[in-house]
């Protein structure tokens, strides 16, 4: 399953998958930048545990691909301090739900030094890390944080859906001068998609329509653009046409697009794998509510990760995620049919 | 198998009953461990992080300790110390398999993160090292209320690189608190070999920092193990403060399931290591000194492999928790 992008021409496409479109942003911005590293926890022969790094060591040796000792607050300040100098360091932080270990130096110190030197230190960093249950990993490997970074200013965060997304979403995050928290997928590594041979980029901010609709607006994020998209499907077989709407970054976000498909269909159900209470989805809903009010037929539905630790045994943890189903029987009700 | 409850002599003088145990343990969490190798390979299983290799550090450690009565922090490769403090292999197997019935979390915890009220064994957290900053806290608490109770902290020499190591063991020392870290040295932390995890040579010796014991042992030696946890706990229950104790052995196998070792060292060296095995090192000596001939140790592999079967027969057949059980306890119950 794949998303045809617009902007390209579909001469030039390879498909690719999820993995190898990171791979290949990465590859791309170290050949064009000396300045760009990556560091972390088996990212070396290893190439991270999900292999997402494989071959990177070999082309740009362990000066550049740098295994570290195991401490992610260590290594996330060691980032930090080096991107002031004008490194451009990738941290890879093997898991999300390890990110509570680095925060101090994400959240108090990359957020905020820009800020607080009067815009005279930059920390050009990205964090690079997972999201997502379904893996059979339990509480404390299956967590989506991204709620946590979109909530600090001075931090950015993508969560691409597609590789297409992934890989321009990368090369953006790399050159852009504020750190950002990147965070993919874990599930969605072998998913394949067309990706343009030439370069190309993403900017940040810019909402995706992944399939347009006029009865009702999914918005979606990560891995549950699928999830929306299997729903379209099945809504369609019962004559509702559903538009998905991907933000593609939480921050900065779109609201232009959120609003606009708002507006047009009347009716949202916004979609998102972190943990519904005070979630992405909270943020997303108030924004529709406030900008397509009067255009709404009824208030809009949200579904986040079920809000529990999310459980080891497959009967649970399944429960836990989102649902085409649920996304069906909830877009059934709005529209009445 | 009470006859290890209570504190028992050092090495040179244990009875033989008590040899046997040792080895009794050390094999049936070998072959359990193996069985659960097997279930992730036939696709019954989602994951599986395993202890093999390292049953002479953590045999030794738990007959050094009062089952039920000291604090202990297992990591995910203490199989055959908490099998060896309480734990049944059926216990095992059903969080192997996310049951209703695991004693752990009832399916909602991952498997291998041990825990077991009765035996005062706690959950881990799967972001490394953790605990050994939680350890001292117990410790501190038995201090507090007068209790000659030990708590005992395992992890992996990777893990030493984590602030938690350094808060933990500077606290412990602090206050002469009642805990003893057990380093169980692998020499791997996934796929980094120790010297990229440390400029030291041995974890123990990061004890002189904190101006506590540290003691660097044999860990494929479960009696050497046993001794220097022995004189440790012993340390600990006088109030003569904590130590750290390096097991050093190895992992012969893939750090985890979703592991693949090939990547990163050559087979020679595994197979060198598999030659220094705890489990044959101690056979060896047992055979010396004619507590095991070839009839007995068949029996005893009989035996245990009727334990394992019957685990993983009924662990396969116990019921999957109830879909509402997703939903609690996340909240202790109101005051
Ligand atoms: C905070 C954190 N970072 C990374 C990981 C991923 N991880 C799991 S086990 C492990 C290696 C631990 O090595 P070591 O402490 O030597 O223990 P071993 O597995 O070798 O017994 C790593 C990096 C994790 N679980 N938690
Ligand atoms: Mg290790």
């Amino acid at each position: 399953m794949f998303m045809q992008n617009n902007q390209v021409n579909d001469e030039n496409m390879r498909e690719i998958s999820f993995a190898e479109a990171i791979r290949e942003a990465l590859a791309e911005e170290m050949r064009r930048d000396p300045t760009v590293y990556i560091m972390g926890e088996d990212v070396a022969e290893a190439g991270t545990p999900f292999k997402v790094l494989l071959g990177l060591v070999d082309e740009f040796g362990t000066e550049r691909v740098v295994d570290t000792p195991i401490s992610e607050a260590g290594f996330s300040a060691i980032g930090v301090g080096s991107a002031m100098t004008g490194m451009r360091p990738v941290i890879d932080i093997m898991f999300g739900d390890f990110l509570p270990l680095a925060m101090e130096q994400i959240v108090n110190r990359a957020a905020k030094i820009h800020y607080m030197s009067g815009g005279k230190l930059r920390v050009p960093i990205v964090f690079r890390t997972t999201l997502g249950a379904g893996r059979r990993s339990a509480a404390q490997h299956s967590q989506s944080l991204h709620a946590w970074f979109s909530h600090i200013p001075g931090l950015k965060v993508a969560i691409p859906s597609t590789p297409y997304d992934a890989k321009g979403l990368w090369k953006t995050a790399i050159r852009d001068d504020s750190p950002v928290i990147f965070f993919e997928d874990k599930m969605m590594y072998s998913l394949k998609g067309l990706v343009p041979d030439e370069e190309y980029t993403i900017p940040f901010g810019l909402a995706d329509i992944k399939r347009s609709g006029k009865d009702i607006t999914l918005v979606a994020t990560s891995s549950m653009v699928q999830v929306a998209l299997d729903a379209a499907k099945k809504l369609e077989e019962i004559g509702l046409s559903a538009e998905v709407v991907d933000p593609r970054t939480t921050w900065p976000l779109d609201k232009k697009t959120l609003i606009a498909s708002a507006k047009k269909t009347g009716r949202v159900i916004v979609i998102d794998e972190g943990y519904e209470q005070y979630g992405v989805t909270a943020e997303l809903a108030a924004v529709i509510a406030e900008g397509a009010f009067y255009y709404l037929d009824a208030p809009v539905r949200r579904f986040g990760a079920m809000d529990v630790p999310v459980p080891f045994s497959p009967v649970l943890e399944d429960q836990t995620i989102p649902s085409a189903e649920q996304i069906v029987e909830a877009a059934k009700d709005l529209c009445a049919v | 198998m009470t006859a290890y409850q209570q504190p028992l002599p050092p090495a040179a003088e244990l009875e033989d009953s008590v040899l046997l145990q040792m080895y009794y343990q050390m094999l049936r969490a070998r072959r359990l461990d193996e069985r659960m190798w097997v279930l992730h390979r036939q696709g019954k299983v989602a994951f599986h992080i395993s202890g093999i290799g390292q049953e002479g550090t953590q045999i030794g450690a738990a007959f050094a300790l009062r089952k039920g009565y000291d604090w202990v922090y297992p990591y995910y490769r203490d199989i055959s110390l908490v099998l060896t403090l309480g734990m049944t292999p059926r216990m095992l197997m059903l969080g192997l398999f996310g049951k209703k019935e695991a004693v752990s979390s009832g399916g909602r915890q991952m498997p291998e993160h041990f825990s077991y009220r009765p035996s005062k064994l706690v959950t881990i957290s799967s972001p490394v090292g953790t605990q050994i900053a939680q350890a001292p806290g117990t410790a501190f608490a038995s201090k507090i209320k007068g209790s000659d109770e030990v708590t005992v902290v395992c992890f992996g020499e990777g893990t030493t690189s984590q602030g938690d190591f350094h808060e933990g063991l500077n606290w412990a020392s602090i206050h002469k608190l009642p805990v003893i870290f057990l380093c169980q040295n692998n020499q791997y932390a996934i796929s980094e070999p120790m010297s990229v995890e440390m400029a030291v040579k041995s974890v123990a010796d990061r004890a002189k920092g904190y101006n506590m014991v540290g003691v660097k042992v044999d860990g494929n030696d479960v009696l050497a193990v046993y001794d220097v946890m022995r004189e440790a706990v012993a340390r600990a229950r006088k109030g003569e403060g904590p130590t750290l104790v390096e097991g050093f052995t190895y992992r012969p196998v893939p750090h985890s399931s979703d592991d693949d070792d090939r990547t990163y060292r050559s087979r020679e060296e595994v197979e060198s290591w598999k030659k220094k095995d705890p489990i044959l090192r101690f056979e060896k000596l047992l055979y010396e000194r004619k507590l095991l001939d070839d009839a007995k140790k068949t029996e005893i592999e009989a035996g245990i492999m009727d334990e394992v079967n019957d685990a993983t027969d009924y662990a396969m057949r116990a019921p999957y928790p109830a879909a509402e059980e997703c939903l609690y306890p996340v909240y202790g119950p109101l005051p």
